[in-house]
């Protein structure tokens, strides 16, 4: 009997492993024929080509390994602006299209009905090349909050330029670890003594005031370097100084974010509007104030409903950020499975790369919301 | 227990599929390419997604160009004729891997021979049909004349895939100029992000400036600069281990270079049978056995001048008439300054 259980699962998996050693044999016999041969020895060799965006130091003469970085970094910034973007736009909408007020209610919904129904991928040549060619010459752009500069090349910013970046750096890491460990005691003392501390204030004197501390005795010392426009031929511009941020990713942060805000402002209005009346009702008449209620019974339990839904949002924003091929964004497809494929011909090492590591953003991802999930679920005693 | 009968008998038959896949993916048979197409009835030809006068479809999906031409004088010889190829547009990330896993036979996609693509790609390039090299394009009010006016902070749109990413770095390396690279996936992208003045210049094949220009909004308002700043040979590719395939395609395009030479061309074929001259009756073949060597008939030659004409009639038809590069520089006959030097056809 036990035997009957178990054989439909040898079988199962005898099956797997023969069509995977399949197609592994097929692959390398096929390569073979060809005179390709598989490995991963061309990540150590010079990758001669340069990367128009970075945020690690790198040129042509660095790897490809280096070079697959500089792509896997620039794919999480885009994906850590436009999960974050998102989110506050999303929930915004979300509550909008609750409002009692009409012109609200009736903007937020034609917002999402809007966005959601092009694809992706025409908004971003939308934002990209109608926006681009709307956006001023660099000899024509206005001076913004009187230091920055949006245009056609990107928008061009003030530089920080530290001193002893790293005492100021861990001084934040050291004020939130106090922080954390005041609230704890903050909270402990409430349930205690039924005695409330002033926990914003101090955090947030804490957290301000600490590193404000080494600027005066640490050493550490912040000034700006400011855009300088500086003339290159007759009729081209190019500024010096400063810190450039590609129009590139401002139209694929701008395209990813207004898209997956319609489908997380979705979400938020199910998880409020899953909370029963009942409830509110219930929390008004102990007592409680009307941000008390939102913020101890309406919000932990919609945000039950709200989180698994806006993970795979998260998820397909992470994923989406792939289309920036299409715009010059140089993100992970782009810069590795584009160019550096390209040069070197492995196809098959790296798409299998490229997918492992979008596999394990994604699994990343998934597991740091399934524990917050997991954190926020009814805690049964 | 009827169950596992199924589930039993579904995969020894899974088994047995395999090993029919394997003996046959081993069985190396002499020529398979040339089996392979003559069975179908076409010529499978990889061609860029529409460059004027290397390879671009009208309206009506009629390609033309000098990179079509080679696939259809392959076709001509092969099947007999011309039209019998099926072209498979490809952008310049996917064309080795299209043609190495066997979606196509040819590569004619001016593709720039290179010793690392030869070597290390699976490929082999089998001759040139187009002496190119690498150029700048910029905005005719820029005043900017020559490459020696760039300077620093410039900003130069291209494609990805590309032996162009690799020579702008040793380009403005050299000349010690900082520059940012913006390449885009797509031609069609570069030239509308050039145009709407994201980037100062435009670089690629000189070849390809001249063609992309006529799509910019004011084709005036640009200018090529005259230096050039590497060498592109561009020819058609094949994949590694086919020796007879290989043979084919590359005498394909020799036939069409040696035409001209010889003054063969699609008009006069048929009357010069009986020349003189034994080289032009071996390539009209109305002497030798040539076509044998290749496993062709004796007129694959003859068709391919009658059907695609010689190389000066493709180059006119393709590239001067559509006013891209109306003179011929180095792609013109040894003999008549240009660097097409051919072995003989005999």
């Amino acid at each position: 009997m036990k035997f009957k259980k178990i054989l439909p699962q040898l079988l199962t998996l005898l099956f797997i492993v023969l069509v995977f050693g399949f197609f592994t044999m097929n692959a390398q016999e096929n390569m073979g024929a060809r005179g390709l041969e598989f490995g991963f020895g061309f990540l150590n060799t010079q990758a001669s080509f340069d990367i128009q965006f970075s945020l690690i130091d790198y040129d042509g003469s660095h790897t490809y390994a280096r070079a697959y970085l500089v792509g896997l970094l620039n794919t999480l910034l885009v994906a850590f602006i436009g999960i974050i973007l998102a989110t506050i736009l999303g929930a915004v909408i979300g509550v909008a299209r609750l409002s009692p007020n009409y012109l609200i209610r009736k903007t937020a919904s034609f917002y999402i009905e809007f966005f959601r129904n092009i694809p992706l991928l025409l908004q971003i040549f939308f934002w990209y090349f109608a926006a681009l060619r709307a956006l001023p010459m660099l000899e024509d752009a206005p001076l913004l909050l009187n230091s920055s500069y949006m245009t056609i090349k990107g928008l061009y910013t003030p530089a920080a330029i530290w001193t002893n970046f790293d005492i100021f750096f861990t001084t934040i890491i050291i004020s939130i670890i106090i922080i954390f460990f005041f609230v704890r005691y903050a909270k402990k003392k409430q349930e205690q003594e039924g005695k409330r501390l002033p926990v914003l204030i101090i955090s947030s004197a804490i957290f301000i005031g600490l590193p404000l501390l080494t600027f005066l005795i640490g050493g550490v010392d912040l000034s700006w370097s400011f855009p300088v426009i500086r003339q290159m031929s007759q009729s081209s511009y190019t500024f010096d100084g400063g810190l450039k941020i590609p129009p590139e990713l401002i139209a694929l942060t701008l395209a990813l974010t207004l898209y997956t805000a319609t489908f997380i402002a979705e979400n938020v209005r199910a998880g409020i509007q899953g909370i029963g009346k009942g409830q509110k009702e219930a929390a008004a008449s102990i007592g409680l104030t009307p941000s008390q209620v939102l913020k101890l019974v309406i919000m932990p339990q919609a945000l039950r409903i709200i989180i698994p839904p806006t993970t795979n949002q998260y998820l397909n924003l992470t994923k989406n950020s792939s289309l920036a091929a299409a715009i010059a964004y140089p993100d992970l497809v782009l810069v590795f499975a584009g160019t550096a494929m390209m040069q070197t011909g492995r196809a098959i090492e790296i798409v299998g790369i490229t997918m492992a590591t979008y596999l394990t953003i994604s699994l990343c991802i998934s597991l740091l919301m399934n524990w917050y999930n997991k954190r926020i679920a009814i805690q049964e005693k | 227990m009827f169950k596992y009968v199924k589930q039993l008998t579904s995969l020894v038959a899974m088994v047995a599929v395999l090993f029919v896949f394997t003996t046959e993916t081993m069985a190396a048979k002499k020529s398979k390419t040339l089996k392979n197409t003559q069975k179908k009835g076409f010529v499978r030809c990889g061609v860029s997604q529409g460059l004027p006068g290397f390879s671009n479809a009208d309206a009506a999906g009629n390609w033309t160009g000098v990179d079509v031409d080679v696939c259809r004088a392959v076709a001509a010889a092969v099947l007999g004729d011309a039209n019998k190829v099926k072209f498979t547009p490809l952008s310049a990330k996917e064309r080795f891997t299209a043609l190495t896993s066997g979606e196509i036979d040819i590569l004619s996609r001016n593709t720039t021979w290179t010793l690392s693509r030869d070597a290390d790609l699976g490929v082999t390039f089998v001759g040139v049909n187009f002496y190119d090299g690498q150029g700048f394009m910029v905005r005719k009010d820029s005043g900017i004349t020559s490459t020696s006016q760039f300077k620093n902070g410039i900003s130069a749109c291209t494609n990805i895939g590309t032996t162009t990413e690799l020579n702008m770095r040793d380009f403005f390396n050299s000349k010690g100029i900082s520059y940012e690279p913006v390449a885009f996936e797509k031609a069609d992208e570069v030239v509308a992000a050039y145009d709407s003045g994201r980037c100062d210049t435009y670089t690629t094949d000189k070849s390809g400036l001249a063609a992309q220009r006529t799509k910019m909004t004011n084709p005036d308002d640009h200018l090529v600069l005259p230096e050039t700043i590497s060498k592109e040979p561009l020819g058609p590719v094949v994949r590694q281990g086919d020796a007879v395939w290989e043979d084919i395609v590359r005498w394909s395009l020799n036939v069409m270079i040696e035409a001209e030479e010889y003054g063969i061309s699609s008009s006069n074929a048929d009357a010069m049978k009986v020349s003189e001259n034994p080289a032009v009756k071996r390539l009209v073949g109305s002497e030798g056995e040539l076509g044998s060597y290749l496993g062709l008939d004796q007129d694959w030659s003859l068709r391919i001048i009658k059907q695609v004409g010689n190389y000066g009639e493709s180059y006119k038809r393709n590239i001067a008439d559509t006013g891209i590069l109306p003179d011929r520089g180095p792609n013109n006959i040894w003999t008549k300054g240009g660097l097409l030097y051919t072995p003989p056809a005999r």
